[in-house]
């Protein structure tokens, strides 16, 4: 009936997982307890769960990356603590324990922290930039989110029930074949990303689509902010790359389910095909997760320093050629297999050559504060400490592109420096300076500005005191993913580690309090204009937060920075534009498509992952019954009065008068 | 902080008349290298991939090092730029000159490109010869005939053959210092990779494939040995010493080996091919001479993973710690 499912998969031996797992499912059971009480079910299945609004569902995907960045920071204590405490001892954390550990510890990160967030902000931001109401298609938007939502719930369902993979966050066969991972750790590491997978190439198609096809009148490629740049390359890199990630893994899943022989040792399979495909995604999506954050960093940078961007098409265009190099890579994740010289060679050189469009983007963010006046905010400091970092960890990663070097260095904890070098330095900085940037859009309040700013100081000494003793370890030869070691000269680097995770501590609970006291003062941080930071594109030519259409009438785009233009001409004309004449807007209704689709996806994955077959039928039929019931609709939008659009934005004009009386007599 | 993960002991006939011969590959680290291990060096790196024991650890090291001085030519500048422009242009400073207008500039924008793209052009001639000459399957060129290892990974430990001498080991490795070494590498089951730090490059083992590695230790001396590609449960175990010994000290070795122990045959290997950890090194009497290629040609089935029944949290391989 239930497969291979029975009471011995909840782990009753094991204190910690045990008691984590508890923990986390009170934890879920009294926020469901309390939203139940408070009577906001309704509220939340109208408002959030239904929503097809692109800003709902950027606010989603960012809370969900968010909340996955706390679990998985979790992990990272436990591998740093274990690693201090295994010298010659075994730590508290046997070696089936910590290897899932690792695993889980990559695959959120990457997967279901990093990506929710930057597919969050990309969904929140890029129609507002481009001047629309939405993305193209509004319900597969909504569908894409609820799936990768279906992929974290599996990774934390085998916290409690079963286990996670013990082979690495990539899963390398053999040892993720059955004979060698014979639980069902990798079935739960298959399925989720299998499932989230979809969720994410649905959000390349929708992005890529949306950026070329919609965009306000005027708005031409070449008046588009950089971050819709970054993300149109990011979305293409998507579209492009997941579907490699689908067919590696589903054959991966043939050959666990139904005894297929890619990758097995026997009857022909090969793992170095395994090795090759997995990374001609895993390049790409280094890319797909980092060029947004470039986008992120572009506009902020731009903003405080008070000028427009500096050489825009150069920037363009080292965006595209980052994305198109990016394809070219991947070989570099294992110089170590013994592919040849020549090989090697070209993947080394093809590698480092990634670095001149990286460093032409540096240049040109240093040159955009050169002649600025630059306000120290928030999310100015994770930008200057993102240029910093970055151009260190960006220095290591041409380092490991060099053969011989990488043949030192390969798999040691120099190689997990550089990538946290470049991901927190890169994506984690961009996602703090993205949502501290558009917070004030989303909730029409800003955060605060002093527990920010010791959050940033306490990340960025926390980043530099864990990793740059795993770059003098990895130089020992020490190499990664060791539950213990033996080796005296090692130790020291990894006690002062794990000093710096308890700085990184700090900064997390820092980050939380932000949170809490922001939400506290809204009051006194409330942003009335819309235009909290003086900005420079269109997204603060709305109000804050903006309303569902997002714009009363579409702005009408003369150049690359149109609100700047609108709000110069305002200063200069000491008046605002002419109220213009309000229209009826037709807006896409909500749905319930997505949500009830990945509940049926999240039983089938479940029932895959057990072998519970009947369950598996149901889950697919279901899932599909859903989709052909959404197909059927015959209403798809309803329609926004006139009247109620000119409400809106009277409202705005209101704030923005003063906002011009203020300005009175300074130039722009 | 010597004797961390190489040098555990210097052996005492260390200093015996052992001819070491000059390898023509040994490198001699150009200054700004030496500078750099120096600096590393009092900061306790010593033991690690920068303290080359051996040619091609050398070698490998120098290419690191030269590269890391290529990009620190630019890198620096480009930190204390970020650093000098983001404070000298803050808000508040008004004897900076606010130029909203600076936006574009024809010889800023041929400099961004122009200087990285020179600097991979010059690395990337670095890699292209380094790559060449440092090939893991390139034999060292020396008047020695080299020593013929075959190594096999298996869950968690490493057998060592020496086909030449008809000996093999575990979890202990013994080579004629001063002489190539010849690796011929598999698995017996999943991927693994053979890493001595001190002595260089690392090289992957996969089953029903062969890779091979040349590597040489300059001077008698013990050096830490691992797997670097994550394996299992028992990776953390899966270590080895290369113990690096004058030539009359490995005819002794070899010849205590086949003194002791057991004989490795087909039986045996796959009484050894089962799953342990942290075992204990011992060596093998005799070897049966067709057993590293029937495991690379699959005669010899590919090891099997945990021995165990049912489903998920049960799956727990026992380790004799």
């Amino acid at each position: 009936m239930f497969g291979k499912l029975t009471w011995q998969a909840i782990p009753w031996d094991q204190p910690i997982p045990l008691v984590a797992g508890s923990v986390v499912v009170l934890i879920v059971l009294a926020v469901l307890a309390w939203v139940v009480i408070k009577g906001y079910l309704p509220y939340l299945w109208r408002e959030w769960i239904t929503s097809v609004d692109h800003k709902r569902i950027g606010v989603m995907y960012t809370l969900l990356g968010a909340v996955m960045l706390l679990r998985g920071f979790i992990d990272a204590i436990m591998m740093r603590s274990q690693q201090a405490a295994a010298f010659r001892a075994a730590g508290y954390l046997p070696p089936e324990h910590y290897d899932q550990i690792f695993s889980a510890h990559g695959t959120i990160m990457i997967f279901f922290a990093a990506m929710p967030i930057v597919i969050g902000l990309m969904n929140f931001a890029v129609p507002l930039q481009l001047g629309v109401r939405d993305v193209a298609f509004p319900t597969l938007n909504s569908t894409s989110f609820w799936l990768t939502a279906t992929g974290a719930l599996l990774v934390n369902i085998s916290l409690v029930i079963g286990e996670f993979a013990r082979t690495g966050w990539l899963v390398y066969p053999p040892l993720s074949g059955l004979p060698y991972s014979p639980g069902v750790g990798v079935d739960y590491y298959l399925w989720a990303l299998l499932i989230s997978g979809v969720g994410t190439l649905m959000t390349g198609i929708n992005f890529v689509t949306t950026i070329l096809k919609i965009r306000a009148p005027g708005m031409s490629y070449l008046r588009m902010t950089i971050f819709c740049w970054t993300a149109l390359a990011a979305n293409l890199l998507i579209v492009a790359a997941f579907p490699i990630l689908t067919a590696t893994l589903a054959m991966l899943a043939l050959d666990r389910y139904l005894d297929f022989h890619f990758f097995t040792n026997e009857a022909g399979g090969n793992m170095m095909m395994f090795i090759n495909l997995i990374w001609a995604w895993g390049h790409p999506e280094v890319y797909i997760l980092v060029l947004p954050a470039f986008g992120i960093f572009s506009e902020v940078i731009s903003t405080f320093s008070g000028k427009p961007l500096f050489n825009y098409r150069s920037m363009v265009a080292a965006t595209m050629f980052i994305c198109l190099v990016s394809y070219m890579v991947w070989l570099h994740h294992f110089f170590t297999m013994g592919a040849g010289a020549n090989v090697n060679a070209f993947f080394g050189i093809s590698t480092s050559i990634i670095a001149v469009g990286t460093g032409v983007k540096i240049y040109n963010w240093l040159f955009t504060m050169y002649g600025g006046r630059i306000r120290f905010t928030t999310p100015m400091l994770w930008s200057i400490g993102f240029l910093v970092t970055f151009v260190i960890g960006g220095m290591t990663g041409v380092l490991l592109a060099v053969p011989p070097a990488d043949f030192l260095l390969h798999n040691s904890l120099f190689l997990v420096a550089h990538f946290h070098n470049v991901i927190i330095g890169g994506v984690l900085f961009a996602a703090f300076a993205g949502i501290t940037y558009w917070f004030p859009k989303a909730f029409g309040f800003k955060l605060d500005e002093g527990w920010g700013k010791i959050a940033f100081w306490l990340s960025l000494i926390g980043f530099y005191v864990v990793f740059m003793p795993l770059y003098v370890a990895g130089l020992l030869g020490m190499t990664r993913r060791l539950q213990h070691y033996d080796v005296a000269a090692w130790r020291p680097w990894v006690l002062v580690a794990g000093i710096g995770i308890i700085i990184m501590i700090c900064a997390a609970a820092c980050q939380v309090v932000q949170f809490v006291v922001s939400i506290r003062r809204r009051d006194e941080l409330r942003d009335e204009t819309g235009d909290p930071w003086d900005g420079r594109s269109l997204e603060w030519a709305t109000a804050s937060p903006p309303p569902p259409f997002n714009f009363a009438v579409l702005p009408d785009v003369r150049g690359e920075e149109p609100y700047w233009e609108i709000k110069r001409r305002a200063i200069e004309t000491q008046q605002l534009s002419a109220e213009p004449k309000y229209e009826p807007i037709e807006m896409p209704r909500n749905s319930p498509t997505g949500f009830i689709t990945a509940f049926f996806c999240t039983m089938t994955g479940f029932a895959l992952i057990w072998h519970i077959w009947w369950m598996v039928g149901l889950g697919i039929v279901a899932a599909y019954a859903v989709f052909v019931w959404f197909a059927w609709r015959d209403v798809t939008e309803y329609s926004i009065p006139a009247e109620e659009v000119a409400r809106f934005d009277r409202a705005r004009r209101q704030a923005r008068e003063q906002w011009l009386a203020q300005h009175a007599g300074q130039p722009a | 902080m010597r004797g961390g993960v190489g040098t555990v002991k210097q052996l005492p006939d260390s200093r015996s008349a052992v001819v070491t011969r000059p390898l023509q590959r040994h490198a001699v680290p150009c200054r700004m290298s030496a500078a750099l291990i120096a600096l590393l060096s009092v900061s306790g790196c010593s033991g690690g991939v920068l303290d080359a024991q051996g040619p091609i650890g050398a070698a490998d090291a120098k290419i690191l090092l030269n590269a890391v001085g290529i990009m620190l030519v630019i890198v620096v500048p480009t930190i204390i730029a970020i650093l000098a422009f983001g404070w000298w242009f803050r808000a508040s400073n008004t004897r900076a000159r606010y130029r909203p207008e600076f936006v574009y500039s024809g010889g800023i924008e041929v400099v961004v490109w122009g200087i990285p793209t020179l600097v991979i052009m010059f690395l990337g001639g670095v890699i292209w010869i380094g790559s060449h000459d440092l090939d893991p399957f390139k034999p060292i060129s020396s008047p020695d005939k080299p020593t013929e290892v075959q190594v096999v990974s298996l869950d968690w430990k490493w057998l060592f053959i020496y086909p030449d001498q008809g000996v093999a080991s575990v979890n202990e490795l013994a080579v004629p210092a001063g002489i190539p070494v010849h690796f011929s590498l598999t698995s017996a089951s999943v991927m693994n990779m053979f890493f001595v730090p001190q002595l260089g490059s690392m090289i992957a083992t996969m089953n029903g494939m062969v890779t091979q590695l040349h590597l040489a230790a300059d001077k008698p001396g013990e050096f830490y040995g691992q797997s670097a590609q994550f394996s299992g449960d028992g990776f953390s175990d899966m270590n080895f010493i290369l113990r690096a010994v004058p030539q009359d000290g490995f005819a002794q070795w070899i010849a205590t080996a086949r003194q002791s122990g057991s004989a490795l045959d087909r039986t045996s290997y796959l009484a050894l091919c089962q799953q342990s950890s942290n075992v204990r090194p011992f060596t093998y009497r005799t070897v049966d001479a067709s057993l590293f290629n029937a495991v690379v040609n699959q005669q010899l089935p590919p090891c099997p993973g945990p021995n165990i029944e049912g489903p998920g949290a049960t799956v727990r391989p026992r380790l004799e710690r």
